[in-house]
């Protein structure tokens, strides 16, 4: 459960979401809540925690074993009505801009389809939007008429945000949005959207396995293993003294440029395991550095330590320092 | 630099009437990891292919000197550049996975590999073994295919085949930029350990420069094919002199620093 | 164009290595790829024969049911460039004409192939499921005989026609059109961009026309190309066998057909419409090679 009080029905709220494919389960009850905007809601999680899978059933692109996803308080079900107003206020941005936009269509026409899809403006108008978001962008308006191979990789995600953007979506989902592009353009694109959450009062789900990343966009954060929560509370805390060993070692992994804040790294053992056949006990012993005979047998569940709730048998003597 | 290993002097390589590359002079040292910063499009990892005398097959034109020890390599007979290629030289690429045949056990990929390069097929599997050790992987990955291996298993086949070649020099293409943040903090300590315990040099071509802070002894910075500054790590991303080269060490995010 | 100013402009300099994509300066285009210039030029040609066989046949009624006992069987002259058949019609002339019959079956059933197939393939490839199950059923039945001998059996019970040479032809043929299409199709359901499509709320059919359609139709384009000289020998070999184009009509395999008992005396009965039958086949082989090449998606879309 978040740590920041709700005052009213939340944004977005999911609750107790699990996802499974065939035998395994890729999203193991996860839970959290977005308020209205400006907020950002990172989920931090690297290869094989599931983030990817709780995006896509936050974009009902696989549907949820259990559990629920509710836009304003009520549930989407079924009927095609909800599912495509639902469609209209909750966007995606992905990870590849190379392959998330249509290499056959132009710019123009790709940011305006959603638009198209919904009917939010007369057609004499679509021009006019196209070139409005464009701009908003940081982009060219001219660029409408060019093909996604004909601009970089940071220009093509900044397309891709346009076109999210289009609808005037509620809730943005930002799927490693600067993951594959080169570091000096990632900058660029992070400023960008701290500008949109700033002019537009953007609430949105960042997912991220970089923790610079995250600490610049939002206030809350829940970090993923194995498709379960372990961390989460305010980016603040959280980032300044971990409680989790799993969010120490991805702190602990952010290069830095800065030499002077040299500490020795932590580097974890082993792999993630695979979660068809998830270790017993705590998810984590196996890599983990503090693991003792309970982590082996009993699974830490989500409790309060300083600030934020933690999923670890031995949280409060990671936080004080102790170990 | 007083016996560099490579040394690459007045390297230009043109694609038709285009000039991707314009070097006056870089050199790596003996041991020692050199970073090779710049965006892409900056020329970086073509010249890490002209050192292989792999460019030409892009179609590229290659003119200079590329000179591993002694040896002069632009313009030396195939046959030589096969026999260098692995052996003296290595490359790992962004995606492992990717450069390694697909239908191939990981041993059988050693196993091959190996005895073209002369070893015995006993000698071969020891070596292997060897390897695998040597980065910290089990010996039961060799019964593996690529695709069963995560990002970082196969990135550490990759340098593990390096090791078994008993490469002396390793060129590494944005070998962590598709990995997690984790396990690229695994492959950078795998890549330091390398070069103390093998003393192997390592051309470390990244756009990261955070990742080249923590990695590379020097730093290089390229643009539009020159490199624009050259010199120890500290020096060059902390008191930064040239004009490119400080606008790219303040592009990069910082943790602990809001926007 | 507003810009946030807090980081400096690094990106303005990234290089996009990519052309600008499609076909751009014709000759450029030969230059690079002879054998499409060359199984263009052809077909050109071979259109142009056709359109212009009045003005280009010597006898233009030979082309029809004229008959001239007088001048049965004389071999190549200046008269005569190809020589007479059978009942004194000038081959020539024939031939001419024949290049009117040919690329015109070939053209119709590969229309009708297209718009057969085409749909069944994309609606399997993107919905995948029942629809998939049902389609690939239907078409693996079909796909199940060699072609010429499906065309045969049909044109068998159906009276001998070019019409009926059409249809027989047009029902073995679409399903390869399926097959083909439905790879496609699938393979770009699964890309993130139509995956984006749908998570925008896009109709199913604004999906299949503008983004799927599009990125799964170049194999066809190439494959039908490719195709027009099988058809073309399917329809002689119909014709041969007498299931096809009757007499009078000078379709070259017909031709052949009527020709044969001769072929060891007046060898230029066959001949010529055989060599008719074996260029057109070769010319637009040649055009399909050619797009193929040209229409690589990795030319057309290089990037980084």
């Amino acid at each position: 459960m978040s740590a920041l009080t709700a005052v009213e029905a939340p944004l977005l709220e999911v609750e107790d979401l699990v996802v499974e494919f065939g035998p395994v389960r890729a999203v193991d009850g996860v839970s959290f809540r977005l308020p209205a905007g400006p907020y950002g809601f990172a989920l931090v999680g690297e290869s094989g925690s599931g983030k990817t899978s709780v995006a896509r059933a936050l974009m009902r692109l696989v549907s949820a074993t259990s559990g629920a996803i509710r836009l304003d308080g009520s549930e989407v079900v079924g009927s095609s009505r909800a599912l495509r107003a639902y469609r209209r206020d909750v966007q995606i941005v992905f990870q590849d801009p190379t392959t998330s936009l249509d290499p056959r269509t132009k710019i123009g026409s790709t940011i305006a389809e959603p638009l198209r899809a919904h009917r939010i403006v007369r057609r004499a108008e679509v021009g006019d939007r196209i070139a409005s978001l464009l701009a908003e962008v940081g982009l060219d308006p001219e660029m409408a008429e060019r093909y996604p191979h004909q601009l970089s990789g940071g220009q093509r995600q900044r397309v891709a945000i346009a076109r999210a953007l289009s609808v005037e979506p509620r809730v943005l989902v930002l799927d490693e949005p600067t993951s594959a592009l080169d570091v000096t353009v990632q900058a660029r694109i992070l400023e960008l959207i701290a500008k949109l959450r700033r002019e537009r009062g953007l609430a949105y789900v960042l997912i991220s396995h970089n923790l610079a990343v995250v600490e610049q966009l939002c206030e809350e954060t829940a970090v993923l293993y194995l498709g379960r929560i372990v961390e989460h509370g305010p980016t603040e805390e959280i980032l300044a003294s971990p409680a989790h060993p799993y969010t120490l070692a991805l702190r602990s992994a952010v290069p830095e440029i800065d030499l002077a804040a040299r500490r020795s790294r932590i580097v974890l053992p082993g792999t993630v395991p695979d979660p068809a056949d998830p270790p017993p006990g705590c998810p984590f012993h196996p890599r983990c550095p503090y693991a003792n005979e309970r982590s082996r047998t009993e699974v830490p569940e989500l409790r309060m330590v300083a600030g934020r709730t933690v999923a670890c048998h031995r949280a409060e003597e990671i936080v004080a320092g102790e170990v | 630099m007083t016996d560099p290993k490579l040394s690459l002097r007045d390297l230009r390589i043109t694609f038709g009437p285009r000039t991707v590359v314009d070097l006056d002079h870089l050199e790596l040292g003996s041991g020692e990891i050199l970073g090779l910063a710049g965006e892409s499009g900056s020329g970086k990892s073509i010249t890490a292919l002209a050192v292989l005398g792999l460019a030409s097959t892009l179609g590229a034109r290659v003119e200079g000197s590329v000179r591993l020890d002694d040896e002069e390599l632009v313009g030396a007979p195939e046959s030589r550049l096969r026999e260098i290629r692995g052996s003296r030289i290595a490359m790992i690429f962004q995606s492992p996975v990717s450069s390694l045949d697909p239908l191939l056990r990981i041993g059988e990929l050693f196993e091959r590999t190996l005895r073209l390069h002369g070893d015995g097929k006993h000698e071969a599997a020891e070596r292997a073994a060897a390897a695998l050790r040597e980065v910290l992987l089990s010996p039961d990955l060799l019964e593996r295919y690529p695709h069963e291996l995560s990002g970082g298993q196969a990135q550490r086949i990759a340098i593990a085949m390096a090791l078994a070649l008993r490469s002396e020099v390793l060129l590494a293409d944005e070998p962590t930029s598709a990995l997690d943040v984790t396990v690229q903090a695994e492959i950078l300590d795998l890549l330091r350990r390398v070069r103390e315990e093998r003393g192997m040099s390592v051309l470390f071509i990244s756009h990261d420069l955070a990742v080249v802070a923590e990695l590379c002894d020097r730093v290089a910075v390229m643009q539009l094919g020159r490199i624009v500054e050259e010199g120890p790590t500290a020096r060059v991303l902390g008191e930064p002199e040239d004009d490119y080269t400080k606008r790219l060490v303040a592009s990069v995010p910082k943790i602990g620093v809001r926007a | 164009m507003s810009r946030v100013p807090s980081y400096p402009d690094i990106e303005s300099r990234e290089e996009v290595l990519a052309p600008p994509g499609r076909l751009r300066s014709v000759p450029g285009v030969i230059r690079r790829n002879p054998l499409l210039a060359v199984g263009a030029a052809m077909c050109i040609a071979i259109f142009l024969v056709a359109v212009l066989a009045p003005l280009i046949a010597t006898y233009p009624e030979d082309a029809g049911s004229a008959t001239h006992p007088l001048q049965t069987l004389e071999p190549p002259s200046a008269l005569h460039y190809f020589g007479t058949d059978q009942v004194g019609r000038d081959v020539f002339s024939r031939v001419v004409f024949g290049a009117r019959i040919s690329p015109l079956i070939a053209v119709l059933v590969l229309a009708i192939s297209v718009l057969i197939g085409v749909p069944l393939g994309i609606a399997a490839g993107y919905f995948g499921g029942a629809v998939d199950e049902v389609i690939s059923r239907v078409t693996d039945v079909f796909l199940a005989f060699p072609a010429l001998l499906l065309a045969l059996a049909f044109a068998a019970v159906m009276e001998p026609s070019i019409t009926n040479t059409v249809i027989a032809i047009s029902i073995t043929w679409w399903p390869w059109y399926t097959r083909i299409v439905r790879g496609q199709a699938a393979s770009v359901t699964g890309r993130p961009f139509v995956e984006s499509a749908k998570a925008t709320g896009v109709p199913h059919r604004t999906i299949l026309l503008r983004h799927i359609l599009p990125n799964s139709i170049t194999p066809i384009i190439v494959q039908v190309s490719l195709d027009v000289g099988g058809v073309i020998l399917t329809a002689s070999a119909l014709s041969f066998l007498g299931l096809g184009a009757q007499d009078p009509t000078p379709d070259w395999g017909l031709m052949v057909s009527q020709g044969q008992a001769y072929f060891t005396t007046q060898w230029w009965l066959v001949t010529f419409p055989g060599a008719a039958i074996f260029l057109t086949a070769v010319a637009f082989n040649l055009l399909g090679d050619g797009l193929r090449d040209v229409l690589d998606p990795r030319r057309v879309l290089t990037t980084r």
